[in-house]
């Protein structure tokens, strides 16, 4: 077992885990997180994105003990005093979800993407959402809620 | 699925990494971003005993100018590499390739050094750095080493690396003033390409007085097509001035046949993906 201290969603955490435990798991199982969820099992997904120090990762891909000493932020801790963040009501406002199962990686990267181009064209939105799949919207609706919430912040 | 039990250790040098795989030899496995063991480790296709993390040395990470090189820390992330102005400016083939390379999130994670390390024939970077005559600087218990790319790419996964010595460098000579290009051909976007095409060509006078041109998933690993580099000096940068020397892409290639596309479909890319990379690195 290691012993890991790191923040999640504001908070500090300190647990033993086995090296193995992937952060998805983690988060999952030993913290109660079930907000963070768990699509492909092969990094392909996008669905177990987290950002972490900052930036978006797939928790599937990434050891809990290599967050270490890091700090987490996952969908659960977008919203702040019960109002939902910008980007998880762009989301609800253009029906940018269907089954929902794709939505916190979805917003996660999207959060990423705004972060990084704060006004993305309709193709930098296509592009920057690479590597989170959805099943059923057809990404129109949530190419729409990521411009949607562009335009809110401007 | 979950990867099978094994012991972590994190060192914060890179002589306490060198100690630990010397203690430990076959039995461990280094992880630099994880994005490529880390999914292999959970389907257990390889069940290291001990995994050795350089995610922790930070003297592994940064780009820097040595002279006529550019040297990027094996622990540089993808991320970094595409967005430095200096990749940009010295090596616009590698920064262009990188930009494609899976996807954001992985891109935030996986390292160059950890992608030429795993010597993944269809690894998007591989092609970038062998044809730009890059060296590798590679540490184990005896000092340090430089290998050129050319002899440092074994075969399918396989590299010069010894299992007690870690890849900490890679030296990129400056191509500064050259346009570069990396044509990649894929069924789904964020995926290993069915095969690209790195390019790197200096212009004079409006026709190509020197080119670079490396192959991805052409062969069991990288390959460098001397051929086409030759038959462009002189070329008129358009798809009919290259067309003749880009169908030189073939020579020495051994690829791949798989669900994606046979070895001839793949020869057949080559030639077609070559054109298209000569010319849009030199600006067509």
């Amino acid at each position: 077992m290691a012993r890991i201290t790191l923040t999640v969603d504001g908070e500090q955490v300190t647990d033993d885990v086995e090296p193995r435990t992937l952060l998805v798991h983690y988060l999952r199982e030993h913290l109660g997180k079930t907000g963070t969820v768990i699509g492909c099992d092969t990094s392909n997904c996008g669905a177990c994105t987290v950002h972490l120090d900052g930036r978006s990762v797939k928790s599937c891909n990434v050891l809990a003990v290599q967050a270490d000493g890091h700090e987490v932020t996952t969908i659960e801790g977008l919203a702040r005093g019960g109002e939902l963040h910008p980007v998880q009501e762009a989301f609800r406002e253009c029906h940018g979800l269907q089954c929902g199962f794709c939505t916190p990686g979805m917003i996660m990267q999207s959060i990423d993407l705004l972060a990084e181009n704060p006004s993305p064209t309709e193709d930098e939105v296509r592009h920057g959402l690479e590597g989170n799949l959805c099943r059923c919207t057809g990404y129109h609706n949530i190419v729409r809620s990521v411009l949607h919430a562009a335009g809110g912040a401007q | 699925m979950i990867p099978a039990p094994f012991d972590y250790l994190a060192p914060t040098t890179v002589e306490e990494a060198l100690a630990a795989l010397a203690e430990h030899g076959d039995d461990a496995k280094v992880v630099a971003g994880g994005q490529s063991l880390l999914p292999v480790l959970r389907m257990r296709l390889n069940t290291p005993e001990v995994v050795v993390d350089l995610g922790r040395i930070d003297s592994l990470r940064g780009i820097r100018e040595e002279g006529d090189h550019l040297v990027v820390g094996a622990m540089t992330t993808h991320h970094e590499v595409r967005t430095s102005d200096l990749v940009r400016t010295h090596a616009a083939v590698l920064a262009h390739a990188t930009d494609q390379l899976a996807d954001s999130q992985i891109r935030h994670r996986g390292t160059l050094g950890g992608a030429l390390a795993h010597a993944d024939p269809a690894g998007d970077q591989g092609a970038c750095v062998l044809s730009l005559g890059a060296e590798l600087e590679v540490t184990g218990p005896g000092g340090a080493r430089t290998v050129p790319a050319d002899q440092f790419f074994l075969g399918l996964f396989e590299t010069a690396l010894g299992d007690d010595e870690i890849l900490t460098a890679v030296r990129i000579p400056k191509h500064t003033g050259w346009g570069g290009h990396y044509e990649k051909f894929v069924r789904v976007v964020h995926q290993w390409p069915i095969v690209a095409v790195a390019a790197s060509v200096r212009l004079e006078g409006g026709t190509i007085a020197e080119a670079r041109v490396g192959l991805t998933n052409m062969g069991p690993t990288y390959l460098r097509a001397r051929g086409v580099e030759e038959a462009l000096v002189g070329a008129t940068p358009t798809l009919d001035g290259v067309r003749e020397a880009a169908e030189r892409a073939t020579e020495g290639t051994d690829p791949p046949s798989d669900l994606n596309g046979d070895a001839d479909y793949r020869r057949h890319l080559a030639g077609v993906l070559t054109a298209r990379a000569v010319v849009a690195a030199a600006g067509g």
